[in-house]
């Protein structure tokens, strides 16, 4: 298995280089904003995008907390100790050779000592038909991430009641996650399953629409409204709120309907390896 | 505009809010533990790791210098964070302040009560801000790491004026 191998590389790139979607979306936005301040803060990212590029400086100095989503083929030769092994051996080391700075503390409440690696790596696992193994690891940064919620709403609620929970949740954080931002949005199952799926909506290709279409056009309608907040780049006014939205959804209790938000900033980072 | 620092009064005075303000000089550096320090500092009565008269201060924690680079990304950090301790400061004379996001309206209060600055530094542009940064040191907390309380030397460190002397905004 060379797992590690190909997720080292990634993920030295991912700290510096922002996967070609998430740029893509960053791009257009700074032709679309129409507020000055707004357009200010998307040149000054694009700019930062360029001194990230050239190296070996990360994009942003919090170079975030590792989330691991794996997907585990149910024929895979490789039992779950090795590939977990294998990820937070690449992501220890991609900390060291690519200089990302050490964001994680021992304990949250009491020591809050450094761990020194930016270990441990947060695992979200998940058994899917096949013989692969597919990693996707988020950079999750905490600016964004302190604005990550979850809702339980009334299983009654409906769409109406989706949209404004998230609504309320991206009005709070307003200009703290550094926006332009990428939404995950899950919805459905417990209260831990659903933040799993706003997880696993990031990593999505950015901008993709859900297979469902009732969930493609909530997407699209939640990007809508978000943009039309007002929030705008760095949170200085504009219609660039968020770039991109997406759901995940699963099966849930007859009494609830939980809805969970991940906001990320502007700086998407993600890495993605998939091995057979 | 430029400001330098130290600030002079005039200057402080003259900066707008909605204004590109480009920063050039000595600019100190402490986010969440140093705030909760150095408010303790200022209960306690204990001395001060710095001299708050024409300083400034940016919510940044850097991530490792390269080899042969000053400093890594040192991009700002969510401004909001530090509201429960920045009125504390800005009585004590410590008036300018560059982060990112949105201030609390305690804040916004004691920026024009006090005459000072909050400046937006571009959120997530920490490799941008890397190459404004002619020098680094340590001053206090070494213990903090990556939370330690620096001193940079930067130029031309460009930020916007989101509240100014006055209490205007924008």
């Amino acid at each position: 298995m060379d797992l590690y191998e190909k997720l080292l590389e990634e993920l030295k790139r991912a700290v510096r280089i922002l996967p070609p979607d998430v740029e893509a979306l960053i791009m257009s936005a700074r032709s679309r904003e129409e507020s000055a301040l707004g357009r200010m803060v998307l040149d000054r990212i694009a700019e930062n995008i360029s001194a990230a590029r050239s190296g070996p400086v990360p994009l942003c100095q919090d170079c975030g907390m590792f989330h691991a989503l794996v997907r585990v083929g149910r024929s895979c030769p490789y039992s779950m100790a090795e590939i977990g092994d294998e990820i937070t051996r690449a992501c220890r080391d991609a900390a060291e050779e690519a200089w990302y700075r050490r964001s994680t503390v021992s304990d949250p409440v009491y020591d809050r000592v450094n761990t020194g690696d930016n270990l441990p790596v947060v695992f979200n696992w998940e058994l899917v038909d096949g013989a692969s193994v597919t990693a996707d690891i988020l950079l999750k940064g905490f600016g964004s991430e302190n604005c990550s919620s979850v809702r339980m709403l009334r299983p009654t609620d409906g769409e109406d009641g989706v949209i404004g929970a998230v609504l309320d949740m991206v009005r709070a954080a307003g200009g703290k996650p550094c926006p332009p931002m990428f939404l995950g949005i899950g919805i459905g199952g417990t209260m831990d399953k659903a933040a799993m799926l706003s997880k696993k909506a990031l990593v999505r290709e950015a901008g993709s629409r859900h297979p469902d279409p009732r969930y493609a056009k909530l997407e699209e309608t939640i990007l809508e409204r978000v943009n039309s907040l007002g929030i705008g780049p760095g949170g200085l006014g504009g219609c660039c709120s968020a770039l991109s939205v997406a759901v995940e959804t699963c099966p849930t209790h007859i009494a609830g309907l939980p809805v969970a938000l991940s906001v990320n900033c502007w700086a998407d980072r993600k890495a993605h390896v998939e091995v057979m | 505009m430029r400001l330098e620092l130290p600030y002079d009064e005039e200057d402080l005075l003259a900066v707008r809010a909605g204004e590109e303000v480009l920063l050039s000089g000595i600019l100190h550096v402490g986010r969440d533990q140093v705030h909760r320090r150095l408010c303790g500092a200022l209960e306690t009565g204990s001395p001060l790791p710095f001299d708050f008269r024409g300083s400034a201060i940016y919510y940044m924690g850097p991530s490792p210098a390269p080899a042969g680079h000053v400093i890594g990304a040192a991009g700002p950090t969510t401004s909001a964070r530090m509201d429960p301790y920045s009125p504390m400061l800005l009585e004590k004379g410590l008036r300018v302040m560059v982060g990112k996001g949105p201030r609390s309206s305690a804040v916004t209060d004691a920026v024009a009560r006090y005459h000072g600055l909050y400046l937006y530094a571009y959120g997530g542009c920490g490799a941008l801000y890397s190459s404004c940064i002619r020098s680094s040191r340590i001053i206090a907390y070494p213990e903090l790491g990556p939370e330690a309380l620096l001193e940079l030397v930067v130029e031309d460190f460009p930020t916007i004026c989101l509240i100014d002397s006055t209490g205007g905004q924008c």
